[in-house]
C-alpha cells in the first residue's frame, strides 16, 4: 500500500495525509466526538482500571521507599546509579519525539505532522512527569528534594553551578514548563471548540474555564500563530540541549564509557529514536480504537518509520563510535570497557541492545514493513526494549568495573526497582487514558486547515 | 431593542468571502471591526485593520532577560557570595555557567510568548457580546463571521446591515449583537 512510487503533487489540491472525504464540520465533530461522548466505552474502563492498578504499584513502592530509603532498590557499591538514572533517561527520550514532532516538523513544514502532534506532546509531558520521578526519589532524602534548586537558605549555601546535575534540573524543569505551554497554547482554539461543542453543563463550564474566553478573532489569531512560532523556535534548540544534559551526567564524568564527546548528539537522536517508537507503539492502537484512519494514515506511519530508520542509523554510528575511539585512543580503561560490555557478566544485554536497536530495525528498509500497522507496531516495542537495554547497559557496564579490581562488583535491581518502574508505565498510560478521554486527541483547529475549503469544492483554488 | 447594540455581525461559509467583505469594509471606511474564524485565515487580521503586534519584541526582552538573570546569578553565587574552588576552575569559570544560561533564556522567552500573547489578546475574557448570538457556536467549527462594532463612527444600524447584505459578499445571515 506504500504510494510513495506515485507522489501525489501538491499543485492537485488533495491532501495525501487525510483520507476520505472531510470539511471544517466533520473533522471538527469526529475529532471532537472522542472526548465529547456521554458513553464511556468499556474498552476505556478496562483499559483505564488496569493503568490506575498499575499505578498503584508505584504508590507502594515510593512509599515504602520513604520509609525505608534507597537501601531497598539493588544500588549500591560501586554501582550507584541503577534503574532509577535508566529510566530517566529512558523517559525523557521518550519525551523528545513530541518535541520534535510538535516543533522541528512545524518549522520545516513537514504538514503530516498536524495529525500526531497534539498526541505526541501529551505522552511528552507524561513521560516527562515519570522521568522527573526519578531523579527526585534517588536522592535519598526526598524531603530534601528542594535543595536542587537555587533557594535561599539558613546554611547559606548554594547549588554547584559546575556539576552538570544542576544543569540537569535546569534543563529538566525548563523542559517541562515549555512542553507544557506549548500543548497548552496548542489547547486552546480546541477547549473552544469542546466548550462551544459539549452537551453537559459541568463539561461546558470547565472547558469554558480553560478556553478563557477564546473566540477567534482574526487579530487574537495573529498573535496566537506569531507565539506558536516562537514557542516551536525555542522548543527546537531547547529539545536538544535538553538530551544533551542528560549525556553531560555521564560524559562529564572520567568513567570509561562515558567520557566521549559523541554522547550528546547519539543522546539526541537516541532520545528521537525512542520517541518515535513510543509514538507508534500508542498512535497505532489509538487509531484503530477509534477509527482515526482517515486522519493518521499509513503514510504517517511510514514517515514516522523513516525517521526512526534515520535516527537509528545515527545511534548505531555512535557505538560504533564508542569502539573504535576506544581502540584508536589506545586507553586501556576505554578498551577493557568496550571488551567488558561485548564478552563481560552484562554480554547478553549488550548483544540483545545490539539486535533490538540495531540489527532488527533494518525491516524498516522494506516498504512492505513499514506498510504493516501490526508489524510496526511490534518493531517498536522491539526499538523501546532496545533502548531501554542502551542505558541499561551504559549505566551499569561503566560502574561495575571500578578502576581497581578489588571494587569491582555486579548490579541486580530488586522487586522494588521493577515495582518503581513498572508504576511508573502505569501513570503514564493513566494519564494518557484520562487525556484520550477528556481532550482532543487531535488538533481540531489545525486539522481544519488540512481539509480543503468550500471554495476548493466548487472548484476555485486560493 | 433597547438593549445597547454592539454591532452587526454577518456569517459566512467560506473563508475567502469573509476575507473580501472584511476588505470591502475596510475600503468603505470601518474601522471598528473583527473577524472570527475557526482555523486562522491568513490575510484576515489585516483585511480588519490589524496592523502589526508587538508579540516578538517582548519575546525578545524576556529572553534576553533569561539570558541576563541566569548568568548573573550564578556569577554572583560562585564568585560573591558562596566561592568555593572546585576542580582548580576560575571562580568565574563561565563556560560551565552556559547551560543554565541558555535554559534560562528559553524558559523566560517561552513564558513571555505565552503569557505576553494572551495579555495583548486580553484573555482570559469570559464575556464577550458575541457570545450573545447563538449562531456564534459554529465560530468554533465551521462558519466565519465579521461583526461590525457600533462604536464606529461609520457605523449605522440600517446602512450598515445593507451594507453587509450586500449580494457579492455571499453572507448567509447578518445578525444584531446585544451587549
Amino acid at each position: 500500500m506504500s504510494d510513495e512510487h506515485k507522489p501525489v503533487p501538491a499543485s492537485e489540491g488533495e491532501n495525501p495525509f487525510i483520507g476520505g472525504e472531510h470539511t471544517y464540520a466533520t473533522v471538527t465533530d469526529k475529532i471532537a466526538a472522542i472526548a465529547l461522548a456521554r458513553r464511556t466505552s468499556k474498552g476505556w474502563v478496562l483499559g483505564f482500571l488496569f493503568s490506575f492498578a498499575l499505578m498503584q504499584l508505584l504508590l507502594v513502592a515510593v512509599g515504602y521507599l520513604l520509609y525505608k530509603g534507597v537501601g531497598i532498590w539493588g544500588i549500591n557499591a560501586p554501582v550507584y546509579w541503577g534503574w532509577a538514572i535508566i529510566n530517566f533517561v529512558w523517559w525523557i527520550g521518550i519525551g523528545h519525539a513530541g518535541t520534535l514532532i510538535s516543533a522541528i516538523l512545524l518549522l520545516v513544514r513537514q504538514e503530516w505532522r498536524t495529525s500526531i502532534n497534539r498526541f505526541a506532546e501529551a505522552m511528552t509531558l507524561f513521560a516527562v512527569s515519570c522521568a522527573g520521578l526519578y531523579p527526585l526519589l534517588h536522592v535519598g532524602r526526598q524531603w530534601f528534594g528542594y535543595w536542587l534548586l537555587p533557594l535561599p537558605n539558613t546554611m547559606r549555601i548554594w547549588p554547584q553551578f559546575r556539576s552538570p546535575l544542576i544543569w540537569d534540573v535546569f534543563a529538566v524543569s525548563t523542559y517541562a514548563t515549555v512542553s507544557l505551554l506549548f500543548w497548552f497554547v496548542g489547547l486552546i482554539p480546541d477547549l473552544a471548540t469542546l466548550r462551544d461543542r459539549a452537551k453537559v453543563k459541568f463539561a461546558k463550564t470547565m472547558y469554558g474555564i480553560f478556553a478563557m474566553g477564546w473566540r477567534g478573532s482574526a487579530k487574537h489569531w495573529y498573535r496566537y500563530e506569531t507565539a506558536y512560532l516562537l514557542l516551536a523556535g525555542l522548543a527546537t534548540p531547547l529539545v536538544v540541549s535538553v538530551h544533551t544534559v542528560v549525556s553531560f551526567d555521564f560524559a562529564v564524568g572520567i568513567v570509561p564509557g562515558w567520557h566521549t564527546t559523541i554522547f550528546p548528539p547519539y543522546f539526541v537522536a537516541g532520545a528521537i529514536y525512542s520517541g518515535f517508537a513510543m509514538v507508534l507503539t500508542l498512535t497505532i492502537p489509538i487509531r484503530a480504537i477509534y477509527g482515526l484512519q482517515d486522519f493518521i494514515t499509513d503514510r504517517h506511519l511510514d514517515a514516522m518509520a523513516k525517521v526512526m530508520l534515520a535516527t537509528g542509523l545515527v545511534v548505531a554510528y555512535g557505538y560504533m563510535m564508542e569502539i573504535f575511539m576506544a581502540w584508536y585512543g589506545g586507553h586501556p580503561y576505554d578498551m577493557y570497557m568496550v571488551l567488558n560490555r561485548m564478552r563481560g557478566p552484562y554480554a547478553p544485554g549488550y548483544w540483545a541492545l545490539i539486535a533490538c536497536n540495531i540489527v532488527i530495525p533494518q525491516l524498516l528498509w522494506s516498504s512492505r514493513v513499514r506498510a504493516n500497522a501490526v508489524f510496526l507496531w511490534v518493531l517498536s516495542l522491539v526499538i523501546n526494549v532496545g533502548m531501554w537495554l542502551e542505558r541499561f547497559i551504559i549505566v551499569v557496564t561503566s560502574l561495575h568495573r571500578d578502576f581497581l579490581p578489588s571494587s569491582w562488583g555486579m548490579y541486580y535491581p530488586t522487586k522494588w526497582d521493577v515495582m518503581t518502574f513498572l508504576g511508573s508505565i502505569g501513570l503514564f498510560l493513566t494519564l494518557l487514558f484520562l487525556f484520550v478521554r477528556l481532550l482532543p486527541v487531535i488538533s481540531i483547529a489545525e486539522m481544519r486547515g488540512m481539509v480543503s475549503s468550500p471554495t476548493d469544492k466548487e472548484g476555485g483554488h486560493h | 431593542m433597547d438593549l445597547p447594540l454592539y454591532g452587526l455581525m454577518a456569517e459566512f461559509e467560506n473563508p475567502d468571502h469573509i476575507l473580501h467583505a472584511a476588505k470591502t469594509a475596510y475600503a468603505a471606511g470601518y474601522r471598528r471591526m473583527d473577524a472570527y474564524s475557526p482555523l486562522p485565515i491568513h490575510g484576515l487580521a489585516e483585511a480588519v485593520g490589524f496592523r502589526k503586534t508587538y508579540l516578538p519584541l517582548v519575546v525578545l526582552i524576556g529572553g534576553l532577560t533569561g539570558c541576563f538573570v541566569g548568568f548573573a546569578f550564578q556569577y554572583w553565587v560562585s564568585v560573591v557570595n558562596y566561592p568555593v574552588i572546585i576542580g582548580g576552575k576560575p571562580m568565574n569559570s563561565w563556560p560551565s555557567f552556559i547551560p543554565v544560561t541558555f535554559e534560562c533564556t528559553v524558559l523566560f522567552a517561552a513564558l513571555s510568548a505565552v503569557f505576553g500573547m494572551l495579555a495583548l489578546n486580553g484573555l482570559p475574557h469570559p464575556y464577550h457580546p458575541v457570545f450573545n448570538v447563538d449562531r456564534f457556536e459554529r465560530a468554533s467549527r465551521d462558519r466565519f463571521f465579521l461583526c461590525i462594532e457600533a462604536r464606529d463612527p461609520k457605523f449605522n444600524r440600517d446602512d450598515t446591515r445593507k451594507f453587509l447584505e450586500m449580494e457579492e459578499f455571499h453572507a448567509c445571515e447578518v445578525t444584531e449583537v446585544m451587549v
